[in-house]
């Protein structure tokens, strides 16, 4: 791990080096190759122990605080509206992936949500170039969401009104997979929201598992722990190339028990994992998961069956979603 | 189609009669137990301080995913044979969410609520049941019951049982 300031040093050379490119963040992102770039891989952990209040309630204002700090050590730029310029293309629609699947107590929170839309919004995206989408009605619901299809304000809204494709796509053993077309057809960017949580088959859900909710049938993807399928979705064109930057929710998690609700296996990490690498950032979660279930007496995800052994096969040479070795990922931990 | 028989000119066999109403009531049966099983949960009102908030949800085995996608796995192995689903709230402010999994049999109820439930605390209900400060688990014949409460208060415990002892008795 990295002081703030070495992690700042390394950051801005990044940015500088997105910035000699004449088009700036994901915007530049957009017309390179899929193929990951060697180096370390940035990942940001910013955590605000004060998030949840004494009487248990979210703080608002802090999470739009925490957002901002995760933000500002990933860009190298204090100010939150400049970092966010550096990060989003302009004129293009935008999506925020969130995740309801494991009901109202697991989900995205709201307040993130909003935040976001705050700071895009700030640095010159037009409301109706926001897009909030997930499964469906009841996944962004449960959130807390609106659904809205109004082309004037922040849009809101599922696959279940927009959509799959026809023609299937495949990478792997993924294959006959049908994408939302919100994903293929609306969004030119994609900023992941997964909520952090244990998974009962494939050991963790986060960045890359998220994308389960851009399938028609994601049910067909679960055998043997989600490896290689997990990875293999990922590597879909349209998934590697969209979905590339993460802010990872990790306000709230389950640590076992999940991908659903159980309040008895509750954890606040009070963190926002920020990141490009899909890899690094499951990494870095799955590693959070594992202290959490070591602090609270349980068996590792290895023991307990249920590794999550995609995250290797994604930073395998067949895949190259990302990096997975500890050497090659620039943590820092704010 | 007794009655219809009735209005015959020709009378019809006693085997006839007889497997006419052997069917019926296989089909009375039938119709009973599915409703039944359709809505064991208890409306508005008759556990007193609890409002059922939505509609039921049921999901068919091959259809669970749509609703515990990644959770599902472990209910199919275990036999599932549909899960229904309600939210509910207490007192205008205590939400809940409601599910109560038809297994193929005790045994497959058994297994999930056996199921990282080792820490919990043993409860009088059904044939077996635990809870935890902000859920109750509880298992009876093939149904397994699970109530979920959304935020922990003192008052979220013996809130959640009374709505447990309201659908056993459903059950």
């Amino acid at each position: 791990m990295n002081s703030r300031r070495d992690f700042i040093k390394t950051t801005a050379t990044g940015a500088l080096l997105l910035g000699s490119q004449t088009k700036l963040g994901l915007a530049a992102m957009l017309d390179q190759n899929a193929g990951h770039a060697p180096g370390k891989s940035k990942v940001i952990v910013a955590r605000d122990a004060t998030l949840h209040g004494q009487d248990g309630q979210l703080d608002e204002k802090r999470v739009l605080a925490l957002l901002d700090r995760a933000i500002a050590a990933y860009t190298g730029h204090d100010n939150p509206i400049t970092a966010w310029k550096h990060i989003v293309p302009v004129g293009k629609v935008i999506g925020l992936k969130t995740n309801g699947l494991g009901g109202k107590g697991i989900c995205t929170h709201l307040a993130l949500v909003q935040a976001i839309c705050e700071r895009l919004q700030q640095a010159g995206v037009k409301p109706g170039e926001i897009l909030v989408w997930d499964r469906n009605a009841r996944d962004l619901e449960v959130c807390g969401l609106t659904i809205s299809t109004d082309p004037n304000r922040v849009r809101c809204y599922g696959s279940d009104v927009a959509g799959f494709e026809d023609e299937p796509a495949a990478f792997g053993k993924a294959v006959n997979v049908k994408l939302a077309k919100i994903l293929t057809r609306e969004c030119a960017v994609v900023i992941g929201l997964p909520i952090l949580k244990d998974h009962g088959g494939a050991g963790v859900t986060f960045a890359m598992k998220n994308m389960y909710g851009v399938v028609q049938h994601p049910q067909e993807l679960h055998g043997g722990g989600c490896n290689p399928y997990v990875a293999d979705l990922n590597c879909i064109p349209a998934v590697r190339q969209k979905v590339r930057f993460t802010i990872g929710d990790a306000i709230s998690s389950v640590y076992d028990g999940g991908p659903g609700f159980h309040p008895e296996r509750l954890w606040q990490p009070n963190a926002l994992i920020v990141g490009e690498d899909r890899v690094a950032i499951d990494h870095t979660a799955w590693q959070m998961i594992e202290r959490k279930r070591a602090e609270a007496g349980m068996p590792t995800l290895e023991a307990a069956g249920r590794p999550p052994r995609y995250i290797a096969t994604a930073a395998d040479a067949d895949h190259k979603l990302g990096v997975n070795d500890p050497q090659h990922i620039n943590l820092l931990e704010i | 189609m007794i009655f219809r028989l009735k209005g015959l000119k020709r009378r019809p066999k006693i085997w006839i009669l007889a497997a006419a109403a052997v069917a019926i009531l296989a089909a009375t049966a039938g119709t009973g137990c599915k409703k039944h099983l359709a809505d064991p949960f208890p409306p508005s009102g008759t556990v007193a301080g609890w409002d059922k908030t939505s509609e039921t949800r049921t999901f068919a085995a091959k259809d669970l995913w749509q609703y515990i996608d990644g959770d599902a796995e472990q209910y199919i192995s275990a036999g599932v044979v549909s899960t229904s689903t309600s939210d509910y709230k207490y007192e205008g402010q205590l939400e809940a969410v409601v599910d109560v999994h038809t297994m193929g049999d005790a045994a497959g109820a058994g297994k999930i609520l056996e199921t990282n439930t080792r820490d919990a605390k043993p409860v009088q209900l059904g044939d077996a049941g635990v809870a935890y400060a902000q859920s109750v688990i509880f298992r009876k014949g093939p149904y397994l019951v699970r109530i979920v409460a959304y935020e922990s208060t003192p008052g979220t415990p013996q809130a959640l049982l009374a709505l447990a002892h309201g659908l056993e008795a459903r059950l």
